[in-house]
C-alpha cells in the first residue's frame, strides 16, 4: 500500500491541475486577506476586468495597523485609516465577508481563523502573511503569499505550486517546568538556524507536540516560517476535533461526525517517509531568550550572550559583531542581567486566551516594575471579552500593565504603538529583526511567561526560580 | 511583467547574510496602497540618517554604485515578512537580478512575479563576485537568462539553475492569472467534484 504524509494527502486532493511538463495548479479551500497586503491585489483585478472568483471563501479583517487604542476615536494616522477603507471599500465591490475595526469579531487573522472555525483539517489556505502557518497547528496545509499571489488566488481560488520537500521535527518526551510552546520553538530555530527549513513544509510530530493543547500548537507552527519553511503542520486528533466543535463555521451535527471522519484519514500513514527528520528531546529544552536581530540568535534564559569570535563563519561572525552593536549587548552578559524599558505581550504567535491566562497568572498580586511600561495586546476581540470575562483585564491593569484592543500593534509596530529608539523590549511576538518594533528599538522574543515575569522584575529572568 | 532576457549592469555588493524583508522595506511604508514609488524606501534605515540625508558609510550610497542594478548579498537574502513591497522596492530602485548564496521561499517567488531574477550561486563564488565588485571600480557583470549564466567581465560563466516555469514566465514577461485562467474548465470541474 502506498503510504503518504501528510502533506502529500492534502497537496493531492487538491490538485486542480498536475501535467508533467507544467508547475501544478493547486485549489485553495480558504483565503485570508488584510489591509496591507491586499490594495494592489484588487487594483490588479480591477485594471484586467478581472472577479473574485469565490468571494464565499474568502475572509477580510484588519489587524496590521489598526490602533490598540479607543475604537470610538478617530483614526489619527491617515494613510493607515486610508488603507483600512480601502479594504472595506474592496470588500463591498467584490462581495467579501469583512471584520472590520468596529466588529466584535475582529482581531489579528491567524488568531480568528481558528477561533471562528474557518480553519479546519486538511484544507489548503494561504493569506498575504508569512505567519498563515500557524494555521497548520489543526492539520492545514497554510502558508504566507505575496499581493500577486493574492490577486492569483482572488481571480482563480487557484496557485501555481511547485511540490515541497517534508521535514518531520519530532519533539519526544515531557515538557520540564516552566518550558512553554514557544521556547520549543525557538529552541528549534535555534537549533537549525533561520533558514534551516527553508522551502520545506514542516510536519512536527512527537509526544511532547502531542501533549500540547491547539493554542501551543499554533504558536509552534506560527514561527515555522522564521526557520524560513514554507508551512508548519500538526496532524489533528480529538483536541482539534474537540476545539472545532460547535465553532461559527464549522460543520453541525451529522456534517461534523462526517467531517470528523474525513479528518481522522489525514494524518501521515505509519512508515511513509520525510525527505529529512530531526529529533528533539523535551528534557533538554530551556526557557529561551533571544540575544540578536533574528529568532535563531537564540539561547537559554541561564546562557550568556556569545562571543561574535566563537562564531563558525565569518559570515556569522560578522552578523553576530553587526547584531550586538544593534543590541548594544556585550559578549559574556548573563542573559538575566539585561534590563528592559518595554514589555509586549501580543501577537500572533502569543495573544490567545490560554497565552493571557499564562501571563496573568504570573502577574498576579504583583507589580510592574517602575522602570518598565508593559502592555498587553489580546489577539482578537473575542479573546479580549473573554480575558475580560475571567477577570485576567483587571490583573493585568492592576500590576500596571496597559490593556489594548486587539490588533498585531507592537509585533510590526505599523500602528502607533512603537518602540524609541534605543528601547529595549522583552517581546512575546515573533521577529526580533532591526527596527521590527521601531527604528532603533532592541526586541528579545521570549513566552508569555518569561515576558510577564520579566514586567515585574525588569530584567530577564528564569521564569523557573520565579516564585508561583 | 516587463520581459526579462539578459541584462549588463553596475554590481554593488552587500555583505551581509540574511538580510529581512523588514530591513529591505521598514514596516511604515507598507501603508501605501500603491504599487509604485518605493525605490526611494529601500533599504531605509541602513540608507538614511536620523536627519533624513544619505548615510555616507552605506554600500549603496558610495558614488561609484550609483545606479547599480545588479546586488550581491549574502546567504538567505529576503527572509521574513512575505512583503511583495521589498522586490517592488528593489525593483523600482533599479535591480534588475540579485546575487546570493540562497534566497528565502517566499521572497524568491515574490521576485519571480515582478522581473526579477534571484540568482542563487555558491557561497564561495558569491565572495569572488563580491570582492571583484569590491577591488574593481565599474565592476560589471552581464547575466543571460536563455543560458542562465553569469558572464565576468573576463569571459568566465557561472551557470545557475531555475525553474523552467519561472524562466518560461520571465523571458515571456507572462501573465501568471491569465496562464491559470486558461485552465478554468479544470478548475470549474474540481469544484464539481469536490462541491
Amino acid at each position: 500500500m502506498k503510504t503518504q504524509t501528510m502533506y502529500e494527502k492534502i497537496w493531492e486532493t487538491h490538485l486542480v491541475r498536475a501535467s508533467a511538463d507544467e508547475v501544478p495548479i493547486l485549489y485553495i479551500d480558504t483565503h485570508l486577506v488584510h489591509e496591507v497586503t491586499s490594495p494592489q491585489a484588487f487594483e490588479g483585478l480591477r485594471l484586467n476586468n478581472r472577479k473574485v472568483r469565490r468571494p464565499e471563501l474568502t475572509f477580510a479583517t484588519m489587524d496590521h495597523n489598526v490602533p490598540t487604542t479607543d475604537r470610538s476615536l478617530p483614526i489619527k494616522d491617515l494613510i493607515a485609516a486610508k488603507q483600512m477603507e480601502t479594504l472595506a471599500q474592496n470588500c463591498a465591490e467584490f462581495d467579501i465577508p469583512l471584520y472590520d475595526i468596529n466588529s466584535p469579531e475582529q482581531g489579528i487573522v491567524h488568531v480568528i481563523g481558528p477561533e471562528l472555525g474557518i480553519t479546519q483539517p486538511g484544507k489548503t489556505i494561504v493569506c498575504g502573511d508569512s505567519h498563515t502557518s500557524t494555521h497548520g497547528a489543526l492539520g492545514a496545509l497554510a502558508f504566507g503569499i505575496g499581493t500577486s499571489e493574492i490577486e492569483h488566488v482572488l481571480a482563480t481560488q487557484c496557485l501555481l505550486q511547485h511540490k515541497s520537500e517534508t521535514f518531520e521535527i519530532r519533539v519526544d518526551g515531557t515538557l520540564p517546568y516552566g518550558v512553554t510552546a514557544k521556547d520549543i520553538i525557538l529552541s528549534i530555530i535555534g537549533h537549525i538556524g533561520i533558514d534551516g527549513g527553508n522551502g520545506a513544509v514542516v510536519e512536527y510530530t512527537g509526544s511532547t507536540i502531542r501533549s500540547l493543547s491547539i493554542e501551543e500548537r499554533m504558536t509552534v507552527c506560527n514561527m515555522s516560517i522564521e526557520a524560513g519553511a514554507r508551512a508548519g503542520m500538526i496532524a489533528p486528533d480529538d483536541k482539534t476535533y474537540q476545539y472545532l466543535a460547535g465553532k461559527r463555521f464549522a460543520p453541525k451535527g451529522e456534517d461534523f461526525d462526517a467531517a470528523v471522519e474525513r479528518w481522522k484519514q489525514l494524518p501521515t500513514d505509519e512508515g511513509a517517509n520525510y525527505d529529512r527528520t530531526l529529533t528533539l528531546d523535551a528534557a533538554d529544552i530551556a526557557p529561551q531568550v533571544t540575544w540578536g536581530t533574528n529568532p535563531g540568535m537564540v539561547t537559554d534564559v541561564t546562557g550568556r550572550v556569545p562571543n561574535p569570535v566563537d562564531m563558525d563563519t565569518t559570515d556569522e561572525k560578522r552578523a553576530a559583531e553587526h547584531a550586538l552593536e544593534y543590541m548594544d549587548l556585550q559578549p559574556g552578559t548573563p542573559m538575566t542581567d539585561i534590563a528592559v524599558d518595554r514589555v509586549f505581550i501580543g501577537s500572533c504567535t502569543n495573544s490567545r486566551i490560554s497565552d493571557l491566562r499564562a501571563a496573568a497568572e504570573v502577574v498576579k498580586g504583583r507589580k510592574v516594575a517602575d522602570t518598565v511600561n508593559a502592555m498587553v495586546v489580546p489577539g482578537s476581540q473575542a479573546v479580549k471579552r473573554q480575558a475580560e470575562a475571567e477577570g485576567l483585564d483587571d490583573i493585568f491593569r492592576s500590576a500596571g500593565f496597559e490593556w489594548r484592543e486587539a490588533g498585531c500593534s507592537m509585533c510590526l509596530g505599523m500602528n502607533p504603538d512603537i518602540l524609541m529608539p534605543g528601547q529595549r523590549c522583552a517581546s512575546t511576538s515573533n521577529r526580533n529583526f532591526e527596527g521590527r518594533q521601531g527604528k532603533g528599538g532592541r526586541t528579545h522574543l521570549v513566552s508569555p511567561q518569561m515576558a510577564a515575569a520579566t514586567a515585574v522584575t525588569g530584567h530577564f529572568v528564569d521564569i523557573r526560580e520565579f516564585s508561583p | 511583467m516587463e520581459a526579462f532576457k539578459e541584462h549588463v549592469g553596475l554590481v554593488v555588493p552587500l555583505d551581509r547574510i540574511n538580510v529581512d524583508t523588514d530591513q529591505i522595506i521598514p514596516k511604515q511604508f507598507l501603508k501605501r496602497i500603491e504599487r509604485t514609488g518605493f525605490g526611494e524606501f529601500l533599504f531605509y534605515d541602513w540608507r538614511y540618517l536620523e536627519n533624513g540625508d544619505p548615510n555616507p558609510e552605506f554600500v549603496l550610497n558610495h558614488p561609484r554604485y550609483a545606479g547599480a542594478s545588479i546586488l550581491i548579498a549574502g546567504a538567505n537574502f529576503g527572509c521574513g515578512s512575505s512583503r511583495e513591497h521589498a522586490p517592488w522596492a528593489l525593483q523600482q530602485y533599479g535591480f534588475k537580478a540579485i546575487l546570493a548564496p540562497s534566497f528565502a521561499d517566499i521572497f524568491r517567488n515574490n521576485c519571480y512575479k515582478n522581473g526579477i531574477l534571484p540568482i542563487a550561486l555558491p557561497a564561495d563564488v558569491i565572495a569572488s563576485l563580491s570582492q571583484e565588485a569590491h577591488d574593481t571600480e565599474g565592476y560589471r557583470l552581464m547575466v543571460d537568462l536563455e543560458e542562465q549564466s553569469v558572464i565576468c567581465p573576463d569571459g568566465t560563466a557561472h551557470t545557475y539553475e531555475i525553474g523552467d516555469f519561472e524562466k518560461y514566465c520571465l523571458l515571456n514577461g507572462l501573465d501568471e492569472i491569465g496562464w491559470t485562467l486558461q485552465y478554468e474548465t479544470d478548475i470549474a470541474a474540481y469544484e464539481n467534484r469536490t462541491a
